[in-house]
């Protein structure tokens, strides 16, 4: 916008504005790296061994108790919400940048799992889920007999 | 002409590149402000109190923070979307924080500061008189 609506004099032709803030958000853009915004929210890490598997969500800030996890078959599903700060009267915000609202995210592990064995903890902002690989679908180890 | 906002961001003289092989991101940040105090957020994930550090130099507020991951033993990543990384980011404040009265949190990886306004600096109603 080239037109800055100076308090109800009409509108003045203000160039000068708009190079400036180009100026500042390069100067921004130079001064550092912005955290990119994950493909869906809450990014994920994934370790497994032949026992199960833990998730890791990186959700900072919310309440873990409303935290909803549900397991079927090999597909582990978190579902929450992050609550922005709710503005009272006289208050204002400079930046908002943080994610918030409901969120939802499925995320396959490469076997079935025990859903009554799954346990999750909250650290850090890190969301921990457990997996436990379903008793039927363990590795079985084969002998080999010399003949 | 600035912007009249209380908290901007400052331009670092310059880039500079941690020594480990980490990468250093901005962390996303929430600025809110009411009449007294200006707080903000700052999303951190995998930081605690332990591994934040917030300098005052002159007008330039910088926050910092190091994200560790617990290893998790006989467990290798088989999915990997977010890793260790550095939270860097810098603002500049204006004369109307009082610098002695700063104060931080860090919990569940959410940084909050907490920016009062210096006396002066608040509003003052002013009694208008019949004459």
């Amino acid at each position: 916008m080239f037109w800055e609506d100076v308090s109800g004099q009409g509108r003045m032709w203000a160039p000068w504005q708009d190079l400036e803030r180009l100026q500042d958000e390069l100067n921004r853009v130079f001064t550092g790296l912005r955290e990119p915004s994950a493909p869906s929210f809450p990014a994920v890490n994934i370790w497994t061994n032949q026992e199960g598997a833990v998730v890791r969500a990186e959700v900072p800030g919310i309440d873990a108790t409303k935290i909803d996890i549900s397991v079927m078959g090999n597909a582990v599903t978190i579902n929450g919400r992050r609550d922005a700060a709710e503005l009272k009267q006289g208050e204002t915000y400079h930046r908002r940048e943080r994610v918030c609202g409901l969120f939802t995210r499925t995320v396959e592990v490469p076997f079935r799992v025990d859903p009554k064995k799954v346990s999750a903890e909250y650290k850090r902002g890190v969301l921990s889920i457990m997996l436990p690989r379903a008793e039927e679908e363990m590795p079985k180890k084969i002998n080999v007999r010399a003949s | 002409m600035k912007t009249n906002l209380q908290t901007r961001e400052a331009t670092l003289p310059e880039r500079a590149e941690g020594t480990r092989d980490r990468r250093i991101v901005a962390p996303r940040a929430d600025i809110h402000e009411n009449g007294d105090v200006i707080t903000l957020w700052a999303d951190m994930p995998g930081v605690d109190e332990a591994h934040v550090n917030i300098t005052l130099d002159k007008d330039v507020l910088t926050i910092q923070g190091t994200s560790v991951e617990d290893e998790l033993t006989n467990h290798a990543v088989s999915y990997r979307e977010y890793a260790e990384r550095d939270f860097r980011r810098s603002f500049s404040l204006s004369s109307e924080i009082d610098r002695t009265k700063i104060s931080a949190t860090v919990r569940d990886g959410v940084l909050k500061l907490v920016l009062p306004k210096s006396e002066p600096a608040k509003a003052r109603r002013i009694e208008v008189k019949a004459g």
